[in-house]
C-alpha cells in the first residue's frame, strides 16, 4: 500500500506506491532560522548516508523568477499572488519533490503549503478555497513548526543584517504607520493562522527561541526518528 | 481583496458580464453595437496579464508545463484579469465583454486529466457571467478552419502533451473532439447559451444581440448614462 496520500483531489497520473523517500517540512514565520536548520540537517543526513533534496518557495524553474519580479512590483492582487505561488509550488512538487521521493531521497522543504495558505488568508483568500486548491499537495511525513513569539521575532529581525523587509512586514496590507507597526501586526496575524493549523495538520512544535545549538539537537532527533521509521 | 473573497454566483455589481467561448468576431461585433447604443464597454481576453503571460509563454515554448501547472498558470492569469480587468469595471457599471472564460479552462484541463471538481473549485473566485455564449462548431468545420488557415498548430493547442497521437493533426483532431464533448456537458451545468456557429455571421450576431438586449433591461444605458452625467456634473464649476 502507498505510504503517501494527497490532501484532496490529487495530481493526475501519479503512482503513489512508487514514492519511497521521506517528505519533511520546516514551517514557521520569518526569522525563525529555517534555512540554518535545513543546512545543518542536510549535512547531518548526508553524513549518515541519505540522499537529500532541499527546496523552498519561489525556486521553481517555471515561475520562480517572475514570481520574485511580481513581488518587487507588487501590483498583483491577492488571489493572483496566491495562485502564482501555487503554480510555483506545483512545478516544484511535480518536477523536484516527487521525482526525488521516487528515487528514495529525503526531501527537506523550507515552508510548504501551510505558509502559502497563511499568507493568502491574511490577504483575504478564503481558507476553504485554499484547502481545495492545495488538494493536489502530498501529505508530508512530518511538519516541524519552528515557533517564536512575537517579541523574540522582533529581536531576531533587529539583529539580522537586513532589518525589516517590505514583504516580511506585510507592507502591502497597510496595517500600520511604519515598518515596525506593520511587522508586528502582520507577523502576529500569521502566527495566529499557523497556531490554528497545529492541530488540523498535526504540526510538531519546536521552540525556536533558544540558540541554534540548543534547538538543533531536538529537531535532529525528531527527524532521525522519521527517517528510520518504516522502510527508508 | 478586502471584505472577504466572493465566490461564483455571489458577486453583486451594477455592470453586466457577457462572455464568449469560440468566436472572437461575434464578440467584437457585439461590442461595436453596444457602444453605438451608448453603453460603456470594457474588453477582457485570455492570457492578458503581462507578468503571468511571460511564464505561460516560456512554459509552452520549452514544453515545461504539466496538466497541473498548465491549469494553475492559466488560473493565475485569469485571476489577474478578474481582479484588474473584470471586477473594477463591473463595479463602475460597465458592460464587460470577455473573450474566453473559465469554461475554456474547464474543457482543456479536464481533457488533460485534471479532476473536474478540482478545476471548478480552483476558479470559484470567478464572476458568474450574465450570459455565457458557446458557439457550437462541428469538429470537421473546426478542423478545416484551423488546418486551412494561419500558422502551424501549436504543441499544447493540439494536446500533444498528453500523447493522443504522434501525428500533430491527428492529435489535434482527437483533442478537439474531447474538448467539444466537455463543452456540450457544460451547456446544462452552467446554463450556457449555445449558438449554431455554422449559420451566417449576421444571423448569429442578430441572435446574440437579441439575448444581450434582453439581459440589459433593468440596468440599461440610462443607468450608465446617469452615472456619466454625474461624472460630468462633478467636473463643473460651483455656482
Amino acid at each position: 500500500m502507498a505510504r503517501f496520500s494527497f490532501f484532496g483531489e490529487g495530481l493526475p497520473e501519479i503512482e503513489l506506491a512508487e514514492l519511497k523517500g521521506k517528505l519533511i517540512v520546516l514551517e514557521g514565520t520569518d526569522g525563525v532560522g529555517r534555512s540554518t536548520h535545513i543546512g545543518l540537517l542536510r549535512q547531518w543526513l548526508e553524513n549518515h548516508g541519505h540522499a537529500v533534496l532541499d527546496t523552498g518557495m519561489t525556486r521553481s524553474a517555471l515561475a520562480g523568477k517572475r514570481l520574485k519580479q511580481a513581488k518587487e512590483g507588487h501590483t498583483l492582487g491577492g488571489i493572483t499572488m496566491s495562485l502564482f505561488y501555487a503554480t510555483d509550488f506545483a512545478d516544484r512538487l511535480e518536477n523536484e519533490i516527487i521525482p526525488a521521493l521516487r528515487a528514495g531521497f529525503i526531501v527537506l522543504t523550507d515552508r510548504y503549503i501551510y505558509s502559502l495558505m497563511a499568507r493568502a488568508i491574511v490577504r483575504g483568500a478564503a481558507p476553504d478555497w485554499l484547502r481545495e486548491v492545495y488538494g493536489f499537495a502530498l501529505k508530508p511525513d512530518a511538519i516541524f513548526y519552528l515557533r517564536l513569539n512575537i517579541d523574540d521575532l522582533v529581536t531576531r529581525v533587529l539583529q539580522s543584517a537586513g532589518g525589516f523587509d517590505y514583504w516580511e512586514s506585510g507592507m502591502d496590507l497597510h496595517l500600520g504607520e511604519d515598518m515596525y507597526d506593520s511587522f508586528v501586526r502582520y507577523q502576529r496575524w500569521l502566527l495566529s493562522e499557523f497556531d490554528k493549523m497545529v492541530e488540523v495538520y498535526g504540526f510538531e512544535i519546536i521552540d525556536a527561541s533558544g540558540p541554534v545549538e540548543e534547538v538543533f539537537p531536538d529537531l535532529r532527533d525528531r527527524v532521525a526518528r522519521i527517517v528510520e521509521s518504516n522502510g527508508c | 481583496m478586502s471584505g472577504g473573497m466572493k465566490m461564483y454566483g455571489k458577486h453583486r455589481f451594477p455592470g453586466r458580464l457577457f462572455i464568449v467561448e469560440g468566436k472572437s468576431t461575434q464578440l467584437m461585433l457585439l461590442q461595436k453595437w453596444l457602444e453605438s447604443e451608448g453603453y460603456v464597454t470594457s474588453f477582457s481576453e485570455w492570457n492578458s496579464s503581462p507578468l503571468v503571460r511571460e511564464v505561460t509563454r516560456r512554459g509552452k515554448k520549452k514544453q515545461m508545463l504539466t496538466p497541473m501547472t498548465f491549469s494553475l498558470i492559466h488560473a493565475t492569469d485569469f485571476a489577474d484579469r478578474t481582479e484588474h480587468g473584470i471586477i473594477p469595471p463591473l463595479k463602475a457599471g460597465a458592460v464587460v465583454l470577455a473573450d474566453r472564460y473559465i469554461y475554456t479552462a474547464f474543457a482543456r484541463d479536464v481533457v488533460r486529466g485534471v479532476s473536474p471538481k478540482w478545476v471548478r473549485d480552483l476558479y470559484a473566485f470567478a464572476v458568474k457571467p450574465t450570459v455565457g455564449f458557446y458557439f457550437r462548431t462541428p469538429l470537421d468545420v473546426a478542423m478545416k478552419r484551423i488546418l486551412g488557415g494561419r500558422d502551424a498548430i501549436k504543441y499544447y493547442e493540439a494536446g500533444m502533451d498528453i500523447g493522443l497521437s504522434e501525428d500533430i493533426e491527428e492529435s489535434f483532431r482527437l483533442f478537439q473532439a474531447r474538448i467539444i464533448e466537455e463543452y456540450e456537458k457544460m451547456i446544462e451545468e452552467f446554463g450556457l447559451v449555445a449558438i449554431d456557429a455554422t449559420r451566417s455571421i449576421e444571423e448569429q450576431q442578430t441572435e446574440v444581440r437579441k439575448i444581450v438586449s434582453d439581459a440589459l433591461t433593468g440596468t440599461k444605458k440610462s443607468k450608465v448614462r446617469r452615472w456619466l452625467d454625474l461624472a460630468s456634473l462633478a467636473k463643473g464649476s460651483r455656482k
